[in-house]
Order: structure tokens, then sequence, then C-alpha cells
């Protein structure tokens, strides 16, 4: 028995190791020729982040620091600031990429789809202040992921115009003054 | 003590407090919104249901309301049965159902005491498919942030706004359940206390709108305990930090003063810490030098003299001004405050450690139930003091509710049954007080009439008629009236004598101890009973100041005088505003060598050759002591980038070491380096200052060796803040002098009271979470309040003083207190600038007719050669013959407040 073993472990497995090895010249290979050509990512993958927009083009960042507080490596700041029609917005938004682990926690802890992970990690650089990006390189002019969701239409605060009572579900403002049952 | 038993555990808690109250004490969680530890139980938001068995036969039990249901002995609860926790679960799933979805934008979030018991109750998903209610915000001034659609109807903002703190334009309109918490139009919150709603709140209906303007989480805020400069009664605060910028201003619980509430005031005046006007560079002859050459000047000016005056502040912490006292030596040291507010300060202290008086702190006024105020305005002057004054004539409420078995947190129930009877307050003052609606006697007279009112009572207490001379000052029916007082005093349980320096009267103040003392005689009774007292004093540290206070001392005067023959340093010190104009313009004219430490600018500062920019409280570490003379240490708040803003101590420590050869005194200084030094220093130099270590925890202090960190462990943007300025994370600046650090990092419970700022205990983010800080609900802090009481020992002797008789003039100047007043702290806060009355100058009805004056006329009121114009208000509270112009007077050449009360001339102004 213990002969049978040897002579598996000695010589079969190691025979079937060059086989397997040598097999592989002939199936198609999974990596690719990069930078030559792009490998194919998932949307879902989670790369260089970006901040999005409203289907109405209006920043979808509300400044509300739960991105920046969900963060392990703590490379997100910002600090808010709000317009005169009461809408919050960043005041300056900054990742410190070289400290970003891609964990996607800031995406998930955000409750405006405002912050989204992208398939792009072509980001290195020779000089690490360069990592650092601000709002005005973090901004993309589109909704990303998620088209159709604006927070401030389900807020229930009257910002941008819209009064209170004309967002999504909301009834009229009550009328204090009525005394009817 | 009751033995209950909650979910199977024994526990022995108060007989007759209430269940919640019980189980929070005991340190478990229940949820709660409308029961408010300091305004009891109403057993409204039915989110604190428990299951209350009767006895051991007891298998169903009823599901009762914690807040409303005393506790007895032998008592079976269930807490986490699943019968209640499904109740509390439907209660919070219907408070929540229109509930706006807009915790992102809402300043609260992070904090929200609504975030807390929504998840402590376990509901997760929103299954009401209806509409959400909507209202409408209202405008409700610079300071408080109105969204009413966030309600949840707890009722908790009217109970404090109107039953607590007497406020009137807050009020729950509407009806059924449209409730509408507001006023009755947009306008600003008209009480000094509406503030508190931000924290009272139990959600974002209320929030900081002064935060708003650069708002930052509560996670992202550094905060280190710190006591409020605005006025001397040192309530505790926790000024919050982010990027250099102080960004709001919470209350910091302590037990024995400001509990859970400060005034207006304190929350927020801050603007003068951030204000672009501060001094930020030294300047040595009008010219911009490195810290290091100013130090050089300054040691070379003095060695020059041979010789320094300084001049301390009440404003200054104790270290500056003992340091300073050290430096200069006590023969040169002056305090900085005119001569007569230096005998004031004296003589209070007298009163003080007289063995016939008692000090006593807010928490114990509150127990008081009979209180004379003599000659303070106590919401101007110390609106935390006005306040705990509300509670306690509020003490009646409680014996009626005693007498008929209802117990004393049943609010609603108290507060019907006593409608609108009170405990005695007799408000001796020279015109109306917003404390006047709750008197039981008010009286509206010129400082000498209340002088001799006082004296009055005492001769009454002491069973003697007055003096002829007492009785000529006094109208005929205030004579009367001294008697009915003395009566009262004599037969309250716990009597209490409210008096001050607001209108600058040391005969005031003596009238005060003599009825302390004749009060102390008439009722003791084998022992001596023991007069409460409390003195409402100008500054943060006025007490302090004058405890250095030696014959020695120098006159403000004299110091100035010899000064001009020597170098002079000017501690956080405004000279000008305690003397006449021309007297401070000649004596200015002649000192040549003035060094000035000042936050910012001054007309002291401008004439001094050097000027050295003063670090503000929140950037260095230091003692106050307040009325009562409770020693506080307050703590940097955030490390100051700028090098050449120093602490105040350290300031004259440098000065010291360069000084040392020519200067024998400040050899000792020259030797102490670091605060724990200080501090040593400060205990040694005096027998009052021997529990001085006790004060807070020194430098070395550690739990499980680790500092205690000024930053939540939640602060964000650490690797990412400064990253557009230097990638690599700089270290964070180190604190030798405190066992506080500039980091998350560090010991994450148990703190000392003293050290700690943040309230937060897992599941418990807003403020609520101080029940876990606390040895009982509304109690002490565990472990100590923060500070000691310095003026312990007593003196024996009798206190005795003689009434002198005012000269009679035909007009009196008095001073005014205001809380908004023109001092930088106001007029530098970008809110409470619009909430500060417009200056004005009181007159009585009789006394304006008299005049020919018009309410809003322009008016020139002139003592001696100083004068000052103001419109005229007629107000019918203000007696006879008397102006009433406000303490902070005094920009340019106008009359100085420190020269009030004295007799005036009015003119109309021609305009």
């Amino acid at each position: 028995m213990r002969i049978l073993y040897l002579i598996y472990d000695y010589i079969v497995s190691n025979v079937k190791s060059v086989w397997d090895v040598f097999s592989h010249t002939f199936t198609k290979a999974d990596t690719v020729e990069y930078p030559d050509e792009m490998p194919y990512l998932a949307p879902r993958f989670r790369g260089r982040i970006v901040l999005t927009r409203d289907p109405d083009g209006k920043e979808r960042c509300v400044a509300c620091n739960l991105c920046a507080v969900s963060c392990p490596t703590d490379c997100i700041s910002l600090q808010k600031a709000e317009d005169e029609t009461g809408r919050w917005y960043p005041e300056f938004f900054r990742i410190n990429f070289s400290r970003c682990v891609y964990c996607g926690l800031c995406e998930e802890a955000c409750p405006t789809y405002s912050i989204q992970l992208t398939p792009d990690f072509e980001m290195a650089e020779y000089n690490r202040q360069n990592m650092v990006y601000e709002k005005e390189h973090l901004l993309i002019n589109g909704t990303g992921k998620y088209p159709n969701y604006s927070f401030y239409n389900v807020s229930g605060k009257a910002v941008s115009g819209r009064k209170k009572g004309e967002g999504v579900n909301e009834a009229p403002p009550v009328d204090v003054k009525s005394l009817l049952p | 003590m009751a033995n209950i038993e909650i979910d199977g555990k024994h526990y022995e808690v108060k007989e007759g407090e209430n269940l919640l109250e019980a189980i929070l004490g005991l340190g478990l969680d229940l949820p709660y919104f409308c029961w408010h530890p300091a305004m009891g139980s109403v057993g409204s938001c039915r989110q604190c249901a428990i299951k209350v068995y009767q006895d051991e036969n007891d298998t169903r039990g009823k599901i009762l309301m914690g807040c409303m249901t005393p506790a007895k002995d032998g008592m079976r609860i269930g807490l986490e049965e699943e019968q209640v926790s499904d109740f509390r679960d439907h209660c919070i799933e219907v408070t929540m159902a229109n509930h706006p979805h807009d915790c992102p934008v809402c300043e609260e979030g992070g904090e929200c005491h609504l975030q807390d018991v929504t998840i402590m109750s376990e509901h997760t998903t929103r299954r009401y498919r209806g509409k959400k209610k909507t209202y409408e915000n209202q405008y409700l001034g610079p300071c408080i942030n109105h969204e009413m659609n966030r309600c949840i109807t707890c009722y908790r903002c009217v109970r404090f706004y109107k039953d607590y703190a007497g406020g009137k334009d807050l009020a729950a309109m509407a009806s059924r359940e449209n409730t509408y918490f507001g006023r009755h139009e947009d306008g600003c919150l008209e009480s000094i206390f509406s503030g508190n709603l931000v924290e009272v709140c139990p959600t974002g209906v209320f929030t900081d709108k002064t935060l708003a303007r650069s708002y930052n989480r509560k996670w992202d805020l550094q905060t280190a305990p710190s006591i409020c400069q605005g006025c001397s009664l040192g309530c505790n605060i926790a000024p919050a930090e982010r990027q250099g910028k102080i960004k709001r201003i919470t209350n910091r619980y302590h037990g024995e003063i400001n509990g859970y509430f400060i005034c207006d005031k304190g929350r927020f005046a801050y603007d003068h810490i951030n204000s672009d006007l501060r001094l930020r560079d030294c300047f040595v002859e009008n010219e911009k030098t490195s810290y290091d050459e100013a130090l050089q000047h300054t040691v070379k000016l003095i060695g020059e003299a041979g010789s320094c005056i300084g001049f301390g502040s009440e404003k200054a912490s104790m270290e500056e001004n003992l340091l300073l006292k050290a430096l200069v030596g006590s023969k040169n040291f002056c305090s900085g405050m005119p001569a007569a507010r230096e005998q004031q300060l004296k003589e209070v202290l007298n009163i003080y450690k007289n063995a016939r008086t008692e000090l006593i702190s807010l928490k114990a006024l509150e127990a008081c139930d009979c209180i004379l105020v003599l000659g303070e305005d106590l919401m101007a002057s110390a609106p935390r003091m006005a306040l705990s004054v509300r509670q306690a004539t509020r003490n009646l409420s409680f014996e009626l509710a005693d007498q008929t078995r209802i117990p004393r947190w049943q609010d609603e129930a108290v507060r019907t049954l006593a409608q609108n009877e009170r405990s005695p307050l007799i408000m001796a003052t020279v015109s109306g007080s917003e404390l006047d609606e709750i008197a039981s006697e008010k009286i509206h007279a010129a400082p000498a009439q209340l002088t001799a009112f006082g004296f009055a009572v005492a001769a009454s207490l002491e069973g003697k008629t007055c003096l002829p001379e007492i009785a000529e000052t006094l109208a005929g029916e205030l004579t009367e009236k001294a008697k009915s007082v003395a009566a009262q005093l004599r037969t309250a349980k716990k009597p209490l004598i409210i008096g001050g320096c607001s209108l600058n009267s040391l005969a005031l103040i003596q009238a005060c101890g003599q009825i302390a003392t004749a009060l102390s005689r008439a009722r003791s009774n084998g022992t001596v009973f023991k007069t409460p007292v409390s003195f409402v004093l100008p500054e943060v540290n006025s007490l302090g100041l004058a405890l250095l206070l030696d014959d020695h001392t120098l006159k403000l005067e004299e110091a100035v005088q010899k000064g001009s023959e020597k170098a002079a340093i000017f501690l956080r010190a405004d000279i000008y505003k305690h003397l006449p104009f021309e007297v401070a313009e000649k004596m200015f004219s002649s000192i040549s060598s003035g060094i000035s430490f000042s936050e910012l600018p001054n007309r002291t500062a401008d004439k001094c050759k050097i000027n050295f920019p003063a670090a503000s409280f929140v950037e260095q570490e230091g003692t106050v002591v307040n009325n009562e003379g409770r020693a506080q240490r307050y703590f940097e708040v955030y490390a100051q980038a700028n090098p050449s803003i120093k602490e105040g101590w350290r300031n004259l420590l440098n000065i010291a070491k360069g000084i040392q050869g020519s200067l024998a005194q400040a050899k000792p200084l020259a030797e102490l380096a670091c605060f724990d030094d200080v501090s040593h220093f400060v205990r040694n130099s005096a027998p009052v200052f021997s529990t001085w270590d006790q004060v807070a925890p020194d430098s070395k202090f550690r739990i499980a060796g680790m500092k205690i960190p000024r930053q939540p462990h939640r602060y964000s943007g650490r690797t990412s803040l400064q990253a557009n300025i230097k990638v690599a994370e700089n270290k964070a600046p180190e604190d030798s002098d405190s066992p506080l650090g500039f980091t998350m990092e560090g010991a994450p419970t148990q703190r000392p009271p003293a050290l700690n700022a943040l309230t937060w205990s897992p599941g418990w983010n807003s403020n609520e979470a101080i029940n876990k800080f606390q040895d009982e609900i509304g109690g002490h802090l565990r472990g100590g309040d923060p500070g000691v009481l310095l003026l312990r020992e007593k003196q024996g002797e009798d206190l005795q003083f003689s009434f002198t008789k005012a000269q009679s003039a035909e007009l009196v100047a008095v001073s005014q207190s205001r809380l908004f007043d023109s001092c930088e702290l106001t007029v530098l806060s970008a809110a409470l600038v619009q909430r500060a009355d417009i200056r004005v100058a009181m007159l009585g009805e009789a006394t304006a007719h008299k005049l020919g004056i018009q309410d809003g006329d322009l008016i020139n009121i002139k003592v001696g050669k100083d004068g000052i114009s103001l419109p005229a208000l007629i107000d019918r509270s203000v007696p006879e013959n008397l102006v009433s112009i406000p303490n902070d007077i005094h920009t340019q050449n106008e009359l100085s407040a420190a020269l009030l009360p004295a007799p005036c001339q009015i003119v109309r102004a021609v305009s």
C-alpha cells in the first residue's frame, strides 16, 4: 500500500503537474496586454471615486459627512455650506487617494447616491501630492449608476424653489389656523 | 430605598422616584422623549413603556409608562419582555410615520435623540404608505433654526421655554394632530435661554443657527472642558472646534452650577475668538516683529526701568494674575480694577468668610424658599442664576404637592395644583426686571434707598426700630415692607440673600452683610444659623483676583501714576474702561514703556510700546474662581498654530526667564517650566490655595497609560483635511501641559469629570447620554463635580456695618446691566449683535415730565466733566430723580461706568 502511495506521490503527481502546465499552452489567456488592451471591468468595480449630479444637473452631494465618517482611512474631508435656497452642498470636497483603499464604504453610506466608485483604476502619479483630488476633480456631469434618484425630492425640506408639500408623497402644509376636525 | 426586580435581577432604587429615572440611573437603557430630568414627567410620548407586575402571584402584569410610575418596594418589572418591546416599537413607528427623510441635511443628525431611540426601540422599516405631513417653518431669529416637519410633538420645547424658563413667545398651537410649536408670528425668540431648545428638543426642530453657518457633525468637533467667560457664575461649557475655528458652544453638565442649561450669551457669544479683529502679531513701536524679538525688547525695557508695574485683570486666569503679581512684586501689582470695585470685592470676601454666612451653589439655591435680591437685575448680570431663582420660587408648589401626596416629578399635576402660588421672592432693584413677574414683592428704588431698605430689614430682624436716618431715606411704605420681608426671611425654611456689584455700591453689599448677620442672629438657636448668601460679581475671575489683593496692592490711579516712571505690563486689561476719560488720557500720555497682552485691539494696547497678542480662553489652560469661590479649570480646545500667540502664563514665565538677572523676584518664576509647575506655585503661594491640586488632574494623569482624547473616536478626515497643503500627514500637536491629547486616540471611558467634555455613550449620541455620567439622574457627575471650593475657612467675629446717609442729589445716574451689551462678546457675535438692545437712558415718568423729555429724545447726561448722549426711554418702573444708563458705555471720551452712581445733570441735546 505504502509502495503504491509513494509511486503516486513521486511519479504520477509530478507527471500530472507537468501535463497540466503544458496543456495551458493551448488555452486562451486570462491576462490581457495592458495597456495596449483594456481589461473588462464590471460597472460595480471599485475604482476612482466620483461625485455625481441629480437628474436635473444639480450637485447630489449634500455634505452630510457620512462618507467621511465611514471612511476607514479617514481620507475624505469636506465642509458643509448652504446656498440661498437652503440647499446643502460641500464647500470643498477632498479625497486623498494616496490613502484610499477603495473599500466602497463611502458609497454604501451615501444617502443621496452622490459618491460612487467607478471602474477606473489608472490613477498612478509620480508625485504623491497629485493624488489629492478636490471637488472639481471629483464632480462629474452625470448621474452615474443611479439615473433617476434625487434626494431633495423625497427629503421633506423646502429647497431650490420647491416649497413644503411639493415633494414626493408629501401632503400640503398643515393649516395651523384651521379648527376643523 | 426600594428593592425592585428588573427582568429577574434585583436592584435597589430610591422609593418613590419614577421608574424611568430609576432604570436610567441603574445604567440600563429605556427609550423616552418627553421626560427630562430637570423638568419631570408628563407621560405624553408613550415611549418608556414597561411591564409592571403587582406581586409574586401576578403573572399577567400590565404595561405602564415608566416615567409616570413611582418605584415601590417589591415591584417586579419587565423591561425587555417581548410585549413591551413590541409596544415601544409600535409607538416609535407611529412617531416616525410623518418624520421627514432629511437626516443627511439635518443639523441634529449624529447627535439626535430621535435617531438613538429609533435604533434603541428596534424600529427599522416604515410600513405606513400614506402622505407625510408637512409644516411651514418660522424665522426665529439669528440663533435658532426652525424645521417644524421634524417635530414629534413631545412638548419638551414649550415645557422648557414657558414653564421652566418663563418665556412668553413660544407655544403649542393649532388643534388635533396639527400641533405646531412656534411663535404667533415670525420673529426672534425673546427668551435669553432660547438656545437651550437646541439641546432640549430631542430631534432637529430647533437647531443652532450659528453652527449651521459652517456646520460640522458632533463626531468631527474637537472639544475640551471649558468655563464660560460671560459672567461670574462659571458655567461649564464645551466649546467645539474644527480647522482652527470655534464652531459652537454647548452646555457641559455640572451638578452644582449650570446643570442642563446655560444662557444664550454663554452659548452664542464665541465669534470674538474667530474674529478677524484678533491681534495675531507682536508689535514693537507699531512694527511687526517676531515673538522672540518682542520678548527681547520687553526684557530690555523692564531691565532699563529697573522695576515694573503690573496691571492684572478680572478676565485673566488665576495663574496669569498670580504670576504677574510674583513677577512685578506685590508692591508693584495693581488689580486693574477701580478702587471702588476692589473695596466691594473685599467686602464680599469678608461676608463670604464670616461664620454666620453660607455660600451656596446654584443647585442649592434652587432649594431656597425665600429669596431677597438686593440691587441686582439677575437676568442681565447673572442669567443662569435668574433661571435658578425661578425654580426656587416653585418650592411652595412642591410643598403643596407633598401635602397632597403627588410626586414632585409629576410636572403637569404639580403645576396645575400650584397654579400661580410661588415661594416668596423679593426683588429690590432699581428698575423693572423680568423676574418681577414671579416676585411676591417688587421694590424699585435708588441705590441709596435700596441700601436703607436693606438696613431696615436687618434692624427689623434684630427687633430694633430702624435708625432715624434710615427711616428718613426710606419712603414710608418701604419701612413697612422691610418689616414684612424680615418676617418672611425669619420664617422661611431656607432663606437666601442675593447681592452684587452691578450698581457699584459698597453700601449695598454691606446692607446684604448686615441682613445676613441679623438673620443669623435672629435664627440661631443654640447652633449658629448660617444665612445663605450669594453675590453676583462683575467678571469671570473677579473673586479670584480679589483673593490676590493685599495691603500692598496699588490702587489703579496710583499704579497708573507710578507706571509713568517705570515699565508697565497690562494683562488683558483696558484701563480706559475704569477711569474718567481725561484722567486716563493724561496718565497714559506719560507712560512710555507699556507692554500689553490683549486679544483684541483696545485703547490701552494702542498706547503701549510693545504689544503681544493674547491667547483666548480656548487656546490656553487656566483656572478661574466663580462667585461662589469655586476654582475651575479650563483647557486648551485646539492648538494655536500661530507662534506669536502663546498662553498667558507662558508669556510671563518667558519674561521672568529673561529678566531674572536684573529682577530678583523673577528668579523663582524662571525655574517654572510647565503648567504643573505653575499650579504648584499657585498652591504654595497662599493657604487659601492649599487644595489647588484638586481643581483638575495634572498633566501626568493617565488612564491605563493613555491620555484623554479631545477628539471623538469617529473624528473624520484625519488624512485628508490638510492634504491640500501637504499630502504627508503632520504629527498631531503635543500637549505637555495637560492630560488631554489633540488626537482621537486615548482613554475611551471613565474620564474624570474635570477632563471630560464629550457627552457620548454607546447607543447614546445625543447630549441625553449625560445620564451615563451621573451618580444619580440630575445629581452630581460620577467622580465628583469638577472644581474646588476655596473659601471653606470661616472667621468668627460678627459683621457689623453702619448705615451712612448718602448725600442727597437732585438727579442720580446709576448703571444699568444689560445682557447683550456693547462689549466684544456681544458685538463681535454675528448672531447676538442682532439681539442686542439699543443703548438707552431710562427715566421715570415723573423725572421725564419734570425735565420736559419725551420718549426717544436724545439727552446728554453729564457727570462732572464726562458726559454721554443717549436716547431717552421712559420706563414706569424707574424711580423718581434717577436716570439709568448702560454700564457698557465708554467708547472714546464717554462717561465711564466706574464713576456711577453719581449725581448728574441732564440736558436735552439739540439734534
